[in-house]
């Protein structure tokens, strides 16, 4: 029994990790109809970020939580301003082609400056080992991290069903046309959603310093399966890109520790969900077909 | 026969002459030197995941041991023209396929240094193998190349997973860890270190209590770590065969799930000074895997660190100081043959017992091209330890050159 509760505590702790980013891609989708590639991208960023201000500025841990956030967003808002605006009247297929070379730049970037072996970030030293729950013991810093993501959920929950912003936000999301034919200026809105959304992702990053591999490459391979978490929580549908974030998590870490004698299919079983799901309900588990124009 | 015709046959005559002569193209007459000089390729991953081990540092290695050997031989070097020629391989076979012949064919390259990465280095002896150029593989570590795909142009330096295996393996487990968990990446790479772990492990009176395969590449391995203290028996070791990126996120994870606290030790099947530096000794106190060379084991490996650290601002890897030792004995056989004829050349390495700053009781077998000399069990500090930057490691034991490698495959027929 203690064995299946530390599986699923683990589960839910890489879950936070997809559904604090899987979050900002949905709400980005939503807004500006654009399928960021370069998500996973920033969320190395974020994690480089944090790095850079340790070793460059002595900045630890706690500040980087609050100020990596906060630069990327405002890069992000640059970038949409700069970058994905201009393209957003032409095909979609621009826009994504845009994110994905921004993705082969930033990389590119961080490989110039640091290299590819990975920088050595450690765990802040308040979280420094582990929590006993009675029953089994957890790294001090999971338990952390998914409080944090999980008050990080609810928070942009309640700001998205409780203000004006989130209204707006809201209602864009589902139904573009209706929103700008009620005399909405939807367009204000886009660039600090994108932001953001970009600073979700530099969160994640920031909290994964301290436990994963800080790379260039660590975003390019997690992207792919934050893509395959929002697909099935509903393209554009908040609560289940989160819900499905979590849930994905779980799968995976049940998977991997009770069929351990397949690892495939612990490492498949999310594209296997995905397809699944779009057989099913095509616009994903919490998805809405889209609304006609 | 008029004018025109005497011109034409003195011509003739003259370039007949010239041809009798020996004096080609090439030019001066005594030369037993291809283009009149040595050229040494270093073909390796400048740009990715295996820069840092071995890159442009191990360059610099090579261009120490070219200058070593002009300022020992001074006035009688066979030549004073040795030069060196670097190419990225991006660790893709199929790119080390084509620099390896444009470096052979067109660049004019005597010998092939270096080449991370099995399935490239496999490729790059096909290639030495088919033009008959000498080929020195470091940094690739499949034993197929002193196996099945062993050729007469092709040795092996350095490390391969039978002594990763061995060393590693064996020792941990006659210090007393019987228990071992292994964890390795589900890839060729992986599947080859788990074998060889486990063979090594039983082969020591040890057991295999448990043995995962792990998406490759992974950043989660928490699966694994809640499971190890669990496992019955309770493992003494957890064995990891991964590297690079997903070695750290093990590490990382290993430490703040305590498995050291415990009671389940740590010990790496690959890692170079470069992954300790990156990881900080602090991640790794206490952990066991099998070195190839140490730069602070005694007073000559320290001189010529402190000369690399002065070249390059960073210690030597073991893959450094092996593709300085390469280059140094391919000069010196060289030097001896009288000539960069490879099979001259060949022949002047087969069998030879070979001391430098790398090779302790080196030799060069005939049998495989296997280059067999002491290898290490070395255990990471305490930081308490570490007193000066890059010195990580304490040597527990030295794996005698005989005892390191394995005897000759009977699939090696060169």
């Amino acid at each position: 029994m203690s064995a299946f509760l530390q599986h699923t505590f683990d589960g839910l702790v890489s879950g936070a990790f997809l559904a604090l980013l899987a979050l900002g891609l949905s709400v980005i989708f939503g807004m500006l109809r654009v399928v960021n590639f370069a998500h996973g991208a920033f969320y190395m960023l974020g994690a480089v970020g944090a790095y850079l201000l340790l070793t460059e500025f002595g900045v630890p841990f706690w500040w980087a939580l609050l100020i990596v956030p906060l630069a990327l967003g405002v890069l992000g808002m640059g970038v949409e301003r700069a970058l994905v605006h201009p393209l957003a009247r032409l095909d979609p297929l621009y826009n994504f082609l845009l994110t994905f070379g921004l993705t082969l730049v930033l990389q590119d970037l961080v490989k110039m400056r640091y290299g590819t072996q990975s920088s050595p970030y450690g765990t802040p030293a308040l979280l420094v080992g582990t929590v006993d729950f009675g029953l089994f013991d957890f790294p001090a810093y999971r338990v952390f991290v998914l409080v944090f993501a999980v008050v990080a959920c609810v928070a942009v929950w309640w700001l998205l069903g409780h203000t004006r912003i989130g209204m707006v936000v809201r209602a864009a999301t589902e139904r573009p046309e209706l929103t700008r034919a009620l005399g909405i200026d939807v367009g204000r809105w886009v660039t600090p959603v994108f932001g953001f959304g970009i600073a979700l992702a530099g969160l994640a990053g920031v909290l994964a310093a301290p436990m994963r591999a800080v790379n260039p490459l660590m975003g390019a391979d997690l992207v792919i399966v934050v893509f395959a978490v929002v697909v099935i929580g509903g393209l554009g549908s908040i609560f289940g890109s989160v819900a499905a974030g979590f849930g994905i998590g779980l799968v995976q870490a049940w998977g991997e520790s009770y069929l351990d004698r397949w690892p495939i299919v612990a490492q498949t079983s999310v594209f296997v969900i995905m397809a699944i799901v779009l057989l099913w309900r095509p616009a994903g588990l919490f998805g809405r077909e889209e609304a006609p124009a | 026969m008029n004018k025109r015709g005497t011109v034409a046959a003195a011509s003739a005559l003259a370039l007949l002459l010239s041809g009798c002569g020996g004096g080609g193209p090439q030019g001066s007459s005594d030369s037993k030197l291809s283009g009149d000089r040595i050229v040494l390729g270093v073909l390796n991953d400048q740009s990715g995941v295996y820069l840092a081990l071995s890159g442009t540092n191990s360059v610099k290695a090579v261009q120490m041991a070219i200058a070593d050997f002009k300022a020992k031989h001074g006035d009688d070097a066979i030549t004073q023209d040795i030069t060196v020629e670097t190419a990225d391989h991006q660790n893709k076979p199929d790119v080390a396929n084509t620099k390896a012949a444009e470096m052979y064919d067109r660049m004019g390259v005597d010998a092939i240094l270096d080449v991370p990465t099995s399935s490239a280095a496999l490729k790059v002896a096909d290639v030495a193998k088919e033009k008959k150029k000498l080929y020195f593989n470091i940094s690739g570590a499949t034993t197929d190349l002193t196996g099945k795909a062993c050729n007469k142009y092709t040795f092996h330096y350095a490390y391969d997973t039978y002594m990763l295996a061995n060393g590693t393996g064996k020792a941990v487990t006659e210090q007393g860890a019987k228990n071992w968990y292994i964890v390795y990446p589900n890839y060729a790479f992986g599947q080859d270190m788990e074998k060889s772990f486990s063979a090594a492990v039983t082969g020591a009176g040890g057991k295999i209590v448990g043995r995962d395969a792990t998406p490759f590449p992974n950043d989660n391995f928490s699966t694994f770590l809640l499971k190890a203290p669990t496992l019955n028996p309770k493992p003494d070791v957890l064995g990891t065969m991964q590297a690079g990126g997903d070695l750290v996120n093990l590490v990382k994870q290993y430490n703040e799930f305590k498995l050291r606290e415990k009671g389940v030790g740590l010990s790496v099947g690959l890692m170079f000074l470069t992954d300790i530096h990156s990881l900080t000794p602090a991640a790794l106190a206490g952990t066991t895997y099998t070195d190839a060379w140490y730069w602070n084991f005694d007073a000559e490996n320290r001189s010529f660190a402190d000369r690399f650290l002065k070249e390059t601002g960073s210690r030597p890897t073991f893959a450094h100081a092996a593709n300085y030792s390469a280059a140094l004995q391919y000069l010196e056989a060289v030097q001896a043959a009288g000539t960069d004829d490879a099979d001259a050349v060949v022949k002047q390495l087969e069998g030879k017992s070979i001391n430098d700053v790398f090779l302790r009781n080196g030799k060069i077998r005939a049998e495989d091209h296997r280059v067999i000399h002491d290898a290490y069990l070395a255990q990471v500090k305490a930081p308490a330890e570490v007193t000066e930057d890059w010195d990580y490691v304490k040597i527990l034991k030295t794996i005698p050159a005989a005892e390191a490698f394995r005897t000759p495959s009977a699939d090696c027929k060169l």
